[in-house]
């Protein structure tokens, strides 16, 4: 909950008055020179934390408190730890070490320091800690090293990562196989070690017959099974880092990584809080290596938890331990027993392997609990994601890694509830089938048939679907042939949750887009508010029982449930393409979904609708010939007047259309001489004046600019005069006549533009001239009244006329009206405008000041020009 | 690794525009990326970098709101208000998904947000997108329920701006230096019993 007490918290921490907060300051000081910190130390460090914190400005502390909140990071209370680290982690660092930050040559000073920081950690690892403030200092350390290889993996030698690896081998697969501390003890590490130790246990209660594993339970664990949990948990991001590159160095394997993985995060360089207070002054002064505090100080900790204790026995390099073990040894581990000789990077390869294999096999038992049933498919994820990179690596791992990949598919699936995992096994199909020749069809039609068939409404798998898909397109499309083929069903996962995956889509549709997909995907885009409806119908029909009072009096409830319907729905939800590309009853099926119009989620597929098409129309015109193009443009028009009933969203959709329609004819004028007579008979058609007025109007725009012999050497006298007679009858219709009651006036835009495409086609044979100037005196006539049935602005009408003045004067010299008409395509040309020698202004601006010049020595009137006469 | 964990409101607060949100927490962790840009150090000082992360926070949280309230237009079923000591059903009711941040919108890399939205607070984890998403919402809903639970959340009380450092120390266990951590029940009940011991402090 949010409550007003706790706004005004946050105001009151921006708010501070300075005086004020520099008591506040000097008392903290005092309070923190005190030997003991009590609840008013703890509760007046917190009240510091929410000042840093409360405001995006930095507040620097006095330097007493910084040093002070510094020697706290070491306190041995965990509380004033962590307050003093989130403090620090807010505010500035002491001005003497921002200087040396701004240094240059400074990350070179970075790479040597984290080295010396990292040696420190890892012979921590060595050591068992000691009780007291140590206690939770191992557990901290591969994380903290992980955080160092994610950001600075160069910092690592060659050393450090062989050290690494080898211990890395002995926490994966030699930790111990029998139960730490008692289930009392509490904390980390701190069991008595008294009890006879119990074997570990598996998730389903059984006794536990191998390894240790992250699926393995007891009552309590030891340092080397916590060690376990961690060191898996870091694996695939470490062999992902370090794997073994012959002859290259760590730092190539590094830039390798970043770019291999876009792992783009860089080498940090934050300053590094320096401590005053003991044996760590000479290192923290040379690290000005990123970690923040709080790791800074788990790091002194290592440094001082090193020299009291002796090595941990569970710790040593043994060279392999699989028989000092004493446990029943599974298949899996007798295959190893040969890694021995394995150098160490190659050796963790191969732990790796065995780990994830028995993860694998642990992940089959019935899970007591059902936290550990989702920490299985998790580490089956994992799992399945290691043996991947191990596999990348390494191919000969491939037929050894296969046979168990496949029988887990086998496994899971017919279990929809395993999906997620299943995506990263259909990555290594993928990526390997190939070189297993293994038959990967039951994968594709699994993951893009059943999936966004039956899941399309579980966001994180249409994420991780969407994802896999993006990130492996050029593979997908090489080696899937059912991709392109499937996206009616994917397209499932935007008509459901649009907001969250539309990102995607503009990511993934271009390549949905081929000439054979092109009319279906038209098609299918345009229903995609249809198919959201239809979904939810469908998932209504799926939850709720029949009798359900929400939804008995919906008709669109009924109609999904009318066996006389049926093929009308199934065909939304088809989940493959090449059944038509649309059906014949579509505008019964828009009828009977008309209510859902504004349903929320319908709403906003509605709306990423108009975004989609127009990446549609800009990834067709590059894979679609002039015939598809033509189809297309017909689809169109015919599309303009079957879309679902929602007011919003045909405007919508034609303001697309009509700007696609241009971009079309522009690329290709062709294409009106191609499509003339679907195009003259939608012009001609007075109604479309009225309902579709964007469309019509850029109908009529393409006729009038692209039906030029100019443009195609078939577009005959006659064709421009059929043109001609149907659009002049268009313009006398809508201009002599008041308009159908309800339907209003037509729209000024669409008259104009009706009076110049005709000028236009006259100017081209000028035997139509008279005709059309005879139209626009008409007009004129009609209007000298004032006012007019069918335009109710007087300033529209005003418009009007004077285009229709203007037209008529140009019409008078046919010569200059062609050239004025058509003018040739290069004054479209950016350069027409820029270029001084030609420049279009150039010759206005000349004209205009003649023409004033002119006019104020004619009437030596203070009047301004009017636009018409200054240009 | 997970780049940050966020606690944000999602509903309309009074002193702030609609669509705004206001961040109660946030932990950012490794370094701070504004310090390079396409391979170039940024020339930014430790102030300007500060406020430029807390900027992409809130531009985060932001996004995350939007889906949210998208998300529950969406389902049709306005939020179920809970009361303290229904936590679990507060977290079983909860609002969750995922929303994809391109990059540079606002983190240079791409990166995944998980959201769970109880009430008119949401939980947020930031990870790079390969992470085992599974896990990280696993750990996202330990994360949240721990913090309804030991700061009270679900009431009226200002715990969550009092008793922060609560968070950190859930941070620490539960996602240590921004690492998922594969943790089976055992495990996490032996963490479990840490924690509490340091609340009763």
């Amino acid at each position: 909950m949010y409550s007003n007490g706790t706004e005004s918290l946050i105001k009151q921490a921006r708010e501070i008055q300075e005086s004020e907060l520099q008591k506040f300051y000097s008392r903290l000081i005092k309070l923190l020179q005190g030997k003991e910190h009590g609840h008013e130390t703890i509760d007046s460090l917190q009240r510091l934390r929410l000042i840093v914190f409360a405001t995006k400005y930095t507040r620097t502390l006095p330097p007493e408190l910084h040093k002070s909140l510094l020697s706290l990071l070491s306190s041995p209370v965990e509380q004033l730890q962590v307050l003093s680290s989130a403090v620090l982690r807010e505010t500035l660092p002491l001005a003497a070490q921002a200087e040396n930050y701004n240094q240059d040559g400074n990350s070179q000073l970075n790479t040597h320091a984290a080295a010396v920081l990292l040696a420190q950690l890892l012979r921590g690892l060595d050591n068992r800690p000691s009780e007291g403030p140590t206690t939770h200092l191992l557990p901290h350390t591969l994380p903290i090293v992980n955080s160092i290889l994610t950001h600075s993996p160069e910092s690592l030698t060659e050393d450090n990562v062989t050290l690494l690896s080898k211990k890395l081998v002995d926490w994966l697969r030699y930790a111990s196989t029998t139960q730490g501390g008692g289930a009392s003890s509490g904390g980390f590490f701190t069991g008595s070690r008294s009890r006879q130790p119990l074997p570990i246990a598996e998730l389903d209660g059984t006794v536990s017959g191998d390894f240790f594993t992250v699926l393995c339970v007891g009552q309590g664990f030891t340092e080397d099974q916590w060690m376990n949990v961690y060191s898996f948990s870091m694996l695939r991001h470490w062999l992902l880092t370090f794997h073994s590159v012959p002859g290259g160095t760590i730092a190539d394997t590094a830039n390798r990584l970043q770019l291999s993985l876009s792992l783009s995060h860089s080498i940090s360089n934050v300053c590094f809080y320096s401590n005053t207070n003991d044996n760590c002054c000479s290192m923290s002064r040379t690290c000005f290596f990123e970690l923040e505090p709080v790791t800074m100080a788990t790091a002194q900790l290592v440094l001082r938890g090193q020299s009291s204790s002796p090595p941990l026995a569970t710790c040593c390099f043994a060279d392999d331990r699989s028989e000092m073990d004493g446990s029943v040894v599974s298949v899996v581990s007798v295959t190893s027993s040969s890694s021995r000789l394995l150098p160490p990077k190659e050796r963790l390869r191969e732990k790796a392997f065995q780990y994830c294999q028995r993860l694998v096999e642990q992940s089959d038992r019935k899970a007591q609990k059902k936290t550990d049933g989702d920490l299985q498919k998790a580490c089956l994820v994992e799992a399945v994601c290691i043996l991947d990179s191990v596999c990348v690596e390494d191919p000969s791992f491939v037929y050894r890694v296969f046979p168990c990949i496949k029988a887990l598919f086998g496994r899971l699936s017919s279990d929809l509830s395993f999906a997620r995992v299943l995506l990263p096994v259909a990555q290594f199909y993928l990526n390997h089938g190939e070189m297993a020749a293994v038959d990967c069809d039951c994968v594709w039609n699994l993951v893009l048939g059943r999936f966004p068939a039956e899941l399309f409404n579980d966001p994180f798998l249409a994420h991780e679907l969407l994802r896999f898909l993006r990130l492996n397109l050029e593979n997908v499309q090489l080696r899937v042939p059912q991709y392109i083929r499937h996206f009616p069903n994917l397209l499932k996962f935007l008509a459901w949750d649009s907001p969250a995956v539309i990102d995607d889509f503009v990511d993934l549709l271009p390549s949905m887009v081929t000439s054979g997909t092109a009319l279906e995907l038209l098609h299918t885009l345009l229903d995609l508010p249809c198919l959201s409806a239809t979904l939810l119908l469908q998932h209504r029909s799926m939850c709720l029982p029949i009798s359900d009072p929400g939804g008995r009096n919906l008709a669109s409830v009924n109609a999904f449930r009318n066996p006389s319907f049926r093929g009308l729905f199934l065909f939304l939800l088809r989940g493959e393409a090449g059944a038509g590309d649309t059906i014949d009853r579509l505008s019964t099926l828009l009828e009977l979904l008309s209510e859902a119009a504004d349903w929320p989620r319908v709403v906003q597929c509605a709306q990423t609708v108009p975004i989609l098409l127009h990446i549609f129309f800009n990834a067709v015109v590059n894979v679609a010939d002039r015939t598809l193009l033509g189809q297309v443009l017909l689809v169109t028009l015919e599309r303009s007047s079957l879309l679902l009933n929602s007011p919003k969203y045909i405007t919508e959709i034609h303001r697309v259309f009509s700007r696609q329609l241009i971009n079309l004819c522009k690329l290709h004028p062709s294409l009106v001489i191609d499509q003339s007579h679907e195009l003259l008979e939608f012009a001609g058609a007075t109604s479309n004046v009225y309902n579709k007025q964007e469309v019509y109007t850029h109908v009529v725009l393409v006729l009038g600019e692209y039906l030029s012999v100019s443009y195609d050497s078939r577009c005959s006298t006659k064709l421009i005069t059929s043109c001609f007679e149907t659009l002049e009858a268009v313009l006398f219709e809508i201009t002599s006549s008041a308009p159908h009651p309800g339907t209003g006036c037509p729209a000024p835009r669409a008259i104009t533009t009706l009076m110049s495409a005709l000028a236009k086609l006259a100017s081209r044979s000028h035997d139509l001239i008279p005709r059309v100037s005879l139209l626009l005196s008409k007009l004129r006539n009609v209007s000298s009244g004032g006012s007019v049935s069918w335009c109710e602005d007087d300033e529209d009408l005003d418009s009007v006329l004077t285009l229709g003045e203007e037209l008529c004067a140009l019409l008078k010299m046919p010569g200059v009206a062609q050239s004025v008409l058509n003018p040739p395509a290069h004054v479209t040309a950016p350069r027409w405008h820029q270029d001084t020698n030609v420049a279009m202004p150039l010759q206005l601006r000349a004209l205009t000041r003649l023409t004033q010049a002119h006019a104020s020595h004619a009437q030596h009137t203070p009047t301004s020009p009017s636009p018409h006469t200054s240009t | 690794m997970v780049v940050a964990f966020v606690i944000h409101t999602v509903c309309p607060i009074g002193a702030l525009a609609p669509g705004e949100s206001r961040v109660l927490y946030s932990r950012v962790f490794g370094p701070d990326e504004a310090l390079f840009q396409g391979g170039q150090r940024l020339q930014l000082n430790a102030e300007e970098r500060r406020l430029l992360s807390v900027e992409k926070l809130a531009v985060v949280a932001r996004q995350v709101q939007s889906a949210v309230s998208l998300h529950r237009e969406a389902s049709g079923h306005p939020p179920v208000e809970t009361l303290p000591g229904e936590e679990a059903l507060a977290l079983q009711d909860a609002d969750t998904g995922v929303l994809r941040l391109r990059c540079g919108d606002p983190y240079l890399q791409e990166v995944s947000a998980l959201w769970l939205a109880v009430n008119c607070l949401s939980f947020v984890i930031l990870c790079e997108p390969h992470e085992n998403l599974l896990l990280a919402e696993g750990t996202l809903r330990n994360l949240a329920r721990h913090c309804l639970e030991h700061l009270h959340m679900l009431g009226q009380g200002s715990e969550i701006l009092l008793k922060s450092s609560r968070v950190d120390v859930l941070l620490s266990r539960l996602l240590p230096h921004g690492q998922l951590v594969f943790l089976n029940h055992r495990f996490a009940q032996s963490l479990e019993k840490d924690m509490a011991a340091y609340m009763h402090k």
